[in-house]
């Protein structure tokens, strides 16, 4: 009697039972929609922004290389030659394209819709082959960014809407693109210039080159140090309070802000040791001291995979420890520390904070030329990127956090594909 | 220490007679607080097979161990008395450990071989100490090892391909070969044969029949059939203290101690 | 290049003489009648290294007292009324002459005294290398032949090597120990400056935060004020905001993860939420200033409620959903870790899979969630690139998560970019927040490893 009172107690509830049921795990698929729905939104404005930065408004245009401008002395000087007035040479191609910008203020307007950086790129032509002075080129150059945010559709034609340009530009602009002068082609000067004022210009070679060396100082360092430093606590060590100290302290390290290794490079590479400020070399060091603790971590857990018995069969055939591990314990777990030491690699490319510390965040046109030439990193580029006003840097920041992202799934990749190919389990 | 060492060998007349390769004269061993061998005096002979036998946890495998110092790598191991090799001290500060290990080779329970291939298994030991002056040397050895240690044959064809794809005994002939590589004068096995089918065991033991003739073997065996069958003197231990020791016909069928009375006849094991 | 040069010669005459040294032992071991007692390799590495590491101990001695030395012959030549300057405007000094003799252009010199102490300085710089690169290549061949000469079949090279190497190995594990050192000692230096001109009091329980001291000193509002108060609440609040949104889809996520999903699901949900993790935190910043606070600005607006634009709530938010996977995977690895013998125990008695889950696991795995969440309130605070971009500079005291807050990371860096003023409290100061951040990350993070050890250990 009591038993199927019972019984019917826990039928009446189980209703509700299942009902929360389904509402828990409803909860869980929601938890995981909602993260991989903000890193598909993310990633998706991202890609919307930035794709059109990888091409550039350029415009035809044919060139007089008068020699009365170019070179009046006709002596075909180097030094005359780098520094001729390229900048009349467009601008007279710009008014024989469109004689009727006789006045002073409709030339200036004209002369606008071009970018600066135009004459810079009939420079680099007249000086690669000085003896085409004196004929007629047409070239293809680059646009102003508004311009070419107008072409690409960022920016409104109308005023009222916040276009920037009057009537009469815009029937300039037409009238190029009705006869095909006016073009979008791909963005060289994103992937081979440094940075720039001026957005058309701007590029990220200049902040690849100062990453990549950071990144070679880092990986020169950290992967040896991690190394012994695994190895010495997993195959060296005996456990006793010194050897506890260096792994809380790893630990520890592991989870400090990176902002304030940050603060440490400032104090001792900069204020104490004097080393160049900007620097890639400052830089690499203080990466290397952020992305440390993950190798440490990393390589000792490969070391403690390799099962013991392989020690003891080197031992036990009169190896020493050092022996015993080069010759088999480190081979062996290679294949584990190098995964750890890309993933390492890979949080210390998109280590920002540091770098802003130690000064790799000044506006540097030129491209490093060594390790110890002022720099900055690519996500530094894409924080100063972002903090520039004008429209065209926000797809330009874009295109730059999409180059980032690329570094970032290759070292992620080759990571996955070491630990898929060549991680032994025992 | 050469008194108490010169002491002992008086005892011992074996040792005496100039018999003895190895000698253990108050052997005590300590992990921590724990006592894992108490006052061990032993006398091993050149080219014979000694067997240690006893329970589990009686200290066997831990005396086997001190014999090439593998119990070195054991944090909180304590081991005091004295061990001699022909005479020497191997606890000798002077000594090097590497060295000793290339004189007493050993062979573990589970099969170790390296992740490499068979070659570079057997060729790996005469590497290390530079016994190979020439690759045509090297290569020398590691058939000569092979085929003493009955696997040439089986293996001349994928000498190249991974020690670790062998099967069970396969891999454990190759262990064996491994070690007689380096030509040692003792080899030290721990329960060689316990993660091996009895067709395998077979002929580990056939082969360890065979090595006495110009090695000096230790062997740890659970089995007392097994020793046996390959020993010519047994020791048999019991909670770390060496109860018995003498030819192993006298000790299975005329054992002294009550102990190993109790032991051989299956009392208690 | 030079330097370069120097260090390949070197490098160059450690190879040649690891080659001699094996020879010579190989020689040894073919006519010698004692056996050798290494490896031939091992000779050469010994001889090698006699030859590569007095001059590479040397060079790197060298190279950290020359800058020093060089400052201190420098400033001894200056003419009486430059040395005569206040140390901080003689600092300045020294600095322009480093710049430009580095540079090699004086065109840009501020004084004539500047340009003659660079001349200097560039002329003390290159024979200080000289010299330098004689001694260490008259130390690498000395080294090298002592190496040679060393070499008999008795040598213990394998254990010489072994031991250089070993030392080698012991030196890179207490790097850890000397860059916590570095760190808490670089801080705290600069911050007792700091605490020196402005009351430690003052730092911590002030409500005004205002560095923006003035260049002269009748100014008004010359001295700044430091209360760092607001930093704190603003950290606080957008800390807050952030776990918020990490901690119930994080955790929620792990147990999907570990106790519903099939393995299927599990393989291809698993990493893409990892990558949450792997981008950038830039990304982020970049992220919530361009959608993130817009959307929020303009939803605010259209039901009336006034949304900054650089609110705490679009910081957090964003904070937040970058910190989900820190949670997600730490609490996955602890609910896996709950033996199934719990869960089993449960099922036995009736229950069904939510209610096993929450009356049995998730207390079972509580002190490990807690210890990673307290590691994610740690990185929080530390995070430093989303609020740079998208959160406030002027510090309010409030805890309306639609204003705009600053952070302690915010100002560390507004401070410290750009032009710095030596020894200024306005530069010292961000010393001193980096001080209070670290004490408070390493707290939290020394508490969550001990939970999570502790954990740990009980199931292991």
């Amino acid at each position: 009697m009591r038993s199927s009172a019972n019984a019917d107690r826990v039928a009446a509830r189980l209703r509700r039972r299942y009902a929360a049921e389904k509402r828990f795990r409803a909860y869980g698929v929601a938890a995981i929609i909602i993260a991989l729905g903000f890193l598909t939104v993310l990633l998706a404005s991202i890609i919307a922004d930035g794709y059109t930065a990888f091409v550039q408004t350029e415009v035809r245009l044919s060139l007089d290389l008068d020699p009365s401008v170019i070179d009046p002395s006709g002596k075909r000087d180097r030094a005359d030659l780098s520094s001729a007035d390229y900048a009349a040479v467009v601008h007279n191609a710009l008014l024989a394209r469109f004689p009727e910008a006789s006045d002073r203020a409709a030339r200036r307007r004209l002369f606008r819709l071009i970018s600066q950086g135009a004459d810079l790129e009939v420079r680099k032509l007249v000086l690669a082959d000085p003896s085409i002075i004196g004929s007629r080129r047409e070239m293809w150059l680059p646009m102003a960014a508004s311009v070419d945010q107008l072409i690409k559709g960022n920016m409104a034609r109308a005023p009222e809407k916040g276009g920037q340009f009057s009537e009469r530009e815009l029937a300039w602009i037409d009238a190029l693109q009705a006869d095909g002068s006016l073009k979008t082609r791909f963005n060289k000067w994103l992937f081979t210039g440094g940075d720039s004022r001026q957005p058309e210009l701007a590029g990220l070679w200049g902040a690849v080159v100062g990453s990549f060396y950071s990144l070679l100082v880092t990986l020169a360092l950290s992967f040896p140090l991690g190394v012994a430093t695994a190895v010495y606590l997993e195959e060296f060590a005996s456990r006793n309070r010194w050897t506890d100290l260096i792994e809380v302290n790893i630990n520890n390290l592991a989870a400090v802000p990176s902002i304030v290794f940050g603060l440490l490079g400032l104090e001792i590479f900069l204020n104490v040791f004097e080393l160049p400020r900007s620097s890639p070399l400052v830089g690499g060091l203080v990466l290397t001291l952020v992305s440390l603790p993950t190798i440490i971590i990393a390589a000792r857990v490969s070391l403690k995979a390799v099962p013991p018995w392989i020690r003891e069969a080197a031992l036990g055939l009169g190896a020493s420890r050092l022996q015993m591990v080069t010759h088999h314990v480190l081979p062996l777990a290679m294949p584990g520390i190098l995964t750890g030491t890309i993933i390492g690699m890979a949080r210390a490319i998109g280590e920002t904070a540091p770098l802003l510390m130690i000064g790799m965040v000044a506006f540097i046109v030129d491209v490093p030329a060594t390790p110890l030439d002022p720099a900055t990193a690519l996500p530094v580029q894409v924080y100063l990127w972002a903090a520039s006003p004008e429209r065209a840097f926000i797809e330009r920041t874009s295109a730059a956090i999409l180059v980032l992202l690329c570094f970032l799934a290759a070292m992620n990749a080759t990571a996955i594909y070491l630990r898929k190919h060549f991680e032994r389990r025992w | 220490m050469s008194t108490t060492s010169d002491a002992y060998l008086r005892q011992d007349a074996d040792a005496a007679a100039g018999m003895a390769k190895i000698t253990a004269g108050d052997v005590n061993v300590h992990y921590g607080d724990k006592h894992a061998l108490k006052g061990i005096n032993l006398a091993i002979r050149a080219n014979e097979v000694t067997a240690l036998i006893g329970p589990s946890g009686c200290g066997k495998s831990t005396f086997l161990r001190c014999i090439n110092r593998m119990n070195d790598l054991i944090e909180g191991a304590r081991v005091t008395g004295l061990i001699t090799l022909d005479r020497q001290d191997i606890y000798d500060r002077e000594l090097d450990v590497v060295q000793l290990r290339a004189r007493v080779g050993m062979v573990f329970q589970k099969p170790n071989p390296f992740p490499k291939s068979i070659y570079d298994n057997v060729a790996y030991g005469p590497r290390l100490h530079g016994l190979a002056h020439s690759t045509a040397d090297l290569e020398e050895i590691v058939v000569t090892s092979l085929e003493r240690a009955g696997l040439y044959d089986e293996v001349k064809d994928r000498l190249d391909e991974p020690g670790t794809g062998l099967s069970g005994g396969q891999q454990q002939r190759l262990c064996i070969a491994r070690a007689i590589a380096v030509s040692p004068e003792v080899i030290l096995m721990d329960e060689p044969c316990s993660a091996l089918d009895p067709i395998a065991t077979a002929k580990v033991e056939e082969l360890i029949d065979e090595l006495r003739e110009n090695f000096t073997i230790v062997i740890v065996t659970h089995s007392m059939q097994q020793a046996a069958r390959v020993s010519q003197r047994t020791a048999f231990f019991h909670l770390g203290e060496l109860v018995e020791v003498g030819d192993t016909e006298q000790i299975f069928t005329n054992p002294q101690h009550k102990l190993t009375q109790g032991y051989i006849t299956g009392r208690f094991g | 290049m030079q330097f370069l040069t120097l260090v390949a010669v070197l490098a160059l005459m450690s190879a040649a003489v690891y080659r001699m040294g094996r020879g010579r032992a190989q020689a040894l071991a073919v006519t010698g009648v004692h056996r050798l007692h290494s490896l031939p390799s091992y000779y050469g590495y010994y001889v090698a290294l006699w030859c590569g590491l007095p001059a590479v101990l040397l060079i790197a001695g060298w190279l950290s007292c020359e800058p020093y030395i060089l400052r201190a012959l420098v400033v001894g030549a200056l003419p009486p009324e430059a040395k005569a300057l206040p140390a901080a405007r003689l600092s300045l000094l020294m600095n322009e002459v480093r710049q430009l003799a580095a540079s090699g252009d004086f065109r840009f010199s501020s004084s004539p005294i500047a340009t003659a102490a660079a001349e200097q300085y560039r002329v003390l710089r290159a024979n200080s290398f000289g010299a330098m690169a004689v001694i260490a290549l008259s130390l690498a061949i000395v080294g090298g032949f002592y190496g040679m000469r060393s070499i008999s079949p008795k040598l213990r090279a394998r254990n010489r090597v072994e031991a250089a190497v070993k030392v080698f190995l012991v030196a890179s594990s207490t790097l850890a120990i000397f860059t916590t050192i570095g760190i808490v000692l670089s801080l705290l230096f600069e911050s007792l400056l700091f605490f020196d001109k402005i009351p430690l009091t003052q730092f911590l329980f002030g409500l005004d935060w205002s560095p923006q001291t003035a260049m002269r000193a009748d100014q008004v509002g010359a001295s700044g004020s430091f209360g760092a108060v607001p930093l704190f609440t603003g950290t606080l609040l957008i800390s807050v905001i952030a776990m918020l949104v990490a901690v119930p889809i994080g955790l929620l996520s792990a147990i999907y993860m570990a106790e519903y999903a099939n393995p299927r699901f599990r393989s291809v949900a698993k990493p893409l939420l990892e990558m949450l993790a792997g981008i950038p935190t830039v990304v982020y910043g970049f992220f919530a200033v361009l959608a993130v606070a817009p959307f929020l600005r303009n939803l605010g607006q259209s039901i009336g409620i006034p949304i900054a634009s650089e609110s705490a709530l679009a910081t957090g938010l964003v904070m937040g959903v970058m910190i989900i996977p820190f949670i997600s995977s730490l609490s996955d690895d602890v609910i896996s870790a709950v033996p199934d013998s719990l869960r089993h125990g449960a099922y036995g008695l009736g229950a069904t899979r939510s209610e096993t889950i929450r009356q049995v696991v998730i207390p079972a795995a509580l002190p490990g969630i807690i210890g990673g969440i307290l590691l994610a309130v740690s990185r929080a605070i530390g995070e430093t690139m989303i609020v740079v971009m998208a959160a406030g500079l002027s510090a309010h005291l409030t805890a309306n998560p639609f204003a705009s807050v600053t952070t302690v990371t915010v100002q560390i860096v507004s401070l410290l970019v750009g032009d710095q003023e030596f020894d200024s409290p306005k530069t010292l100061s961000a010393f001193a927040l980096g001080l209070v951040l670290f004490l408070v990350t390493l707290a939290l993070n020394v508490v969550a490893l001990h939970v999570v050890r502790k954990y740990r250990e009980k199931y292991d």
